[in-house]
């Protein structure tokens, strides 16, 4: 389960010996934006030793690469792929043929490296005005992609939007993903909130986007890992109203029927299907609910 | 009676000061202290040789030092603590006679019991009257809590103050007491105020630092000392003054409140006692302008002695009635003995402070430190310098795991709740070289530069030249 998904610079050692310490779902080492053009291959030479070398204990790793008419696209799956991330994050994606040619490379790479092929998944970063409007056929273009992002600074320039911290100028594009990812059956993650010093805009923000039903966010701060993980956790009142309407429903199957009360309000099976998610969430995530201590 | 001479040399002769006598200073000034390289120019120029300087810290500012030492004016050191030139130059063996270092609580120990002979001692005073009154809340030195030099001058033959800001007397508050001086000296200036205190101490933002800091306050919550009354102290830098910011939280949930908060006083330690988080600030050491105005206005906010803060021959000491400190390390080994004398090539960067002092007299004494720094270990199988025993060292905190000593197996118990990734140090230290690799042994080390006396009077380490 990934809630919160922390950015470190490709090209930090000390970032990258300590990334593993935030807490974080997963880490998402970045060879594209954070690193200048001049340094690219030490980046790829350092995330690729820092991989092999280092444990990333009990976090993701996903490796975020350059954009395909940056001609860097290549060589950072040549160094990557063989190491297994658990996601491939390209960047700029505007299309589902992008999709298809890099999905190609990854086959090749992993053929060459007598790996399974598509054992490597893609999480598409929309960052275009196409690119979101694309988002429905990037999701279904090949079975490696496992989840969209949204990346609202580039998105927000393309657009020649006005960046603010409420947001309002991405409210489609985040509904418009979250449609297109769901629609097609996979994860969806939100842009990261952008000042370092906000904890309560942070909050705030991370609550709106689960609200909008984004599977996690990602973070460009350390400190905001915690904030994340929290609001896309179930909390403990969650937890033990999932487990009354797991209960109350076994009994309205026991007496033949579909529907039943709980609290004044109904359970039906839309009710259900969201108790069986945050009790899968839970679990997954060791929490427990009060009453079942 | 007059006490006021018209200039500096003229103090110094009339102390009656001789060749082999010792001469001390405090620190309060840190490294925007012009006193001591004042004072040891004029003893120079008029050809006092032989002498040991007894200085509770030493800082870059001080590099003149070297060349007294060189021409054998200064022929004995002995401080708590020193950093920069001077120490670099220790460290490769500029003087034939070893420093002497003692801690925050050992020298004053030393100075009451006669142990430590100051025949005259300078005493640089933000603010002053003729007759000697002194401070250091006024003045444009202003550095705060003179509490370092109050032993000194009780004990010292001769006391000699300097100021650049004389008052009508009588001066009030008095730090230092008229009945303590024999001379007083108006010089143009003390020091730069850039250099003594810091304008803001800053909070860190380092990821890493604030991951040991967050860890470090849940091993406060769970010690079971965190409850109305706790007393406290950490220090001005990184994790340790992180360690406030989650401590806040904590406190105010719990609703408690902390009877004081202790040492080297720092803005945050400030906001602290304005909350109403302590009911009292002891403070021996201002770090920071937030705290010189604190201590100045604040009626709360009080200056202690040395004596008072960490002695071991006090009959008390507020030390021994402190809960929990928080300290830091350059390195520290599987017996949880403490280095902060030299960094990991063994070269001199700092020395024990109130480190050995707040460590022996805390109910829970923590270090906390990052588990590898750059391409080194912190966790080690012997420091290069035996700071603070391990005997006096609860717990470490690093940022991949926390380990106690297993000498306290309560704590220990304690923690087993805390959701803290707990480990023996022994794997602290197999994982710190998971990522560095093993450190090649330690360094052999030329002949002997330092003795560490810890706060009792004896001798605990030695630490050896870096030229062999």
């Amino acid at each position: 389960m990934r809630r919160s998904m922390l950015f470190i610079p490709g090209n930090s050692p000390a970032m990258l010996l300590n990334a593993d310490i935030h807490q974080a779902d997963a880490v998402i080492l970045d060879l594209e934006d954070a690193v200048s053009p001049s340094e690219k291959d030490a980046a790829r030479i350092l995330v690729r030793n820092a991989i092999s070398a280092l444990k990333f204990k009990g976090t993701e790793i996903i490796v975020r690469v350059n954009p395909l008419d940056s001609g860097y696209t290549r060589a950072d799956l040549e160094n990557m792929v063989p190491l297994n991330p658990s996601l491939i994050m390209p960047t700029k994606v505007s299309g589902a043929d992008d999709i298809r040619s890099i999905a190609a490379m990854m086959t090749q790479i992993e053929g060459a490296n007598g790996q399974e092929p598509g054992a490597v998944g893609l999480m598409p970063l929309l960052e275009t005005a196409e690119g979101v409007l694309n988002a429905y056929a990037i999701a279904k273009a090949d079975k490696r992609v496992k989840a969209l992002f949204l990346g609202a600074e580039d998105l927000t320039s393309d657009l020649q939007a006005i960046r603010s911290k409420s947001s309002q100028e991405i409210f489609y594009a985040r509904g418009q993903i979250v449609m297109a990812a769901r629609a097609a059956g996979v994860d969806v993650y939100d842009t990261p909130f952008t000042d370092v010093n906000d904890d309560d805009g942070m909050a705030e923000d991370a609550q709106f986007a689960r609200a909008l039903g984004f599977t996690g966010k990602s973070a460009i701060s350390p400190r905001h890992v915690s904030i994340i993980n929290e609001v896309f956790s179930p909390s403990l009142k969650d937890i033990d109203y999932a487990r009354e309407v797991m209960a109350v429903i076994e009994e309205a199957k026991r007496l033949g029927k579909g529907a039943i009360s709980l609290h004044g309000k109904m359970v039906d099976k839309p009710i259900v299907d969201r108790a069986r998610r945050v009790l899968e969430a839970a679990r997954a995530l060791g929490l427990g609910g009060a009453k079942h201590e | 009676m007059n006490k006021m001479t018209s200039t500096l040399g003229e103090a110094i002769r009339l102390a009656g000061l001789r060749d082999g006598m010792t001469v001390s200073f405090h620190h309060h000034l840190r490294n925007g202290d012009y006193v001591l390289n004042m004072v040891m120019a004029e003893i120079a120029a008029q050809g006092i040789r032989d002498l040991t300087v007894q200085a509770s810290s030493l800082f870059d500012c001080h590099a003149p030092l070297v060349d007294h030492i060189r021409s054998g004016v200064v022929t004995g050191i002995e401080t708590d603590y020193m950093n920069g030139y001077i120490a670099k130059s220790i460290s490769e063996g500029v003087m034939p006679r070893p420093v002497v270092f003692r801690s925050h609580g050992g020298r004053p120990a030393a100075i009451t019991s006669g142990r430590v002979h100051i025949d005259v001692a300078f005493i640089a005073a933000p603010a002053a009257d003729k007759m000697g009154n002194a401070n250091g809340v006024d003045g444009p030195a202003a550095c705060g809590s003179l509490g370092y030099a109050i032993p000194d001058s009780r004990f010292a033959d001769k006391v000699v103050i300097l100021t650049d800001f004389l008052t009508d007397y009588p001066l009030t508050p008095a730090s230092i007491e008229e009945t303590d001086v024999d001379f007083v000296v108006k010089v143009d200036s003390i020091g730069d105020p850039k250099g003594i205190v810091s304008g803001t101490t800053r909070m860190t933002r380092d990821p890493v630092a604030l991951t040991i800091a967050r860890y470090a306050s849940r091993v406060i919550q769970f010690s079971g000392l965190l409850k109305e009354g706790f007393s406290f102290q950490t220090g001005a830098g990184g994790a340790s003054l992180a360690v406030t910011q989650y401590l806040k939280p904590l406190m105010k949930d719990l609703g408690i409140t902390g009877s004081f908060g202790l040492g080297g006083i720092t803005g945050y330690l400030v906001d602290m006692l304005k909350e109403g988080y302590f009911k009292r600030l002891m403070d021996v050491q201002c770090f920071d302008l937030q705290a010189v105005e604190s201590i100045k206005a604040n009626p709360l906010h009080h200056e202690v002695s040395a004596v008072r803060y960490a002695s071991p021959l006090a009959k008390s000491a507020l030390v021994d009635s402190l809960d929990v400190v928080v300290l830091g390390a350059t390195q520290i080994d599987t017996g949880f003995n403490v280095n902060v004398h030299t960094d990991s090539g063994g070269y001199i960067t700092g020395g024990s402070g109130g480190h050995s002092d707040t460590a022996a007299g805390a109910k829970l004494s923590m270090i906390v430190a990052p588990l590898y720094r750059a391409r080194l270990p912190i966790v080690v199988d012997k420091v290069l310098c035996v700071s603070t025993p391990g005997s006096t060292v609860d717990v470490l905190v690093t940022q991949r795991g926390v380990a106690v000593n297993p000498a306290n197996t309560q704590l220990k118990d304690s923690l087993k709740a805390s959701g803290l990734p707990l480990y023996e140090i022994e794997e602290l230290k197999q994982m710190a070289e998971s990522y560095t690799g093993t450190p090649a042994h330690n360094r052999p080390m030329g002949r002997v530069v330092a003795d560490v006396e810890y706060r009792d009077g004896s001798i605990i380490d030695h630490i050896g030249s870096v030229i062999r």
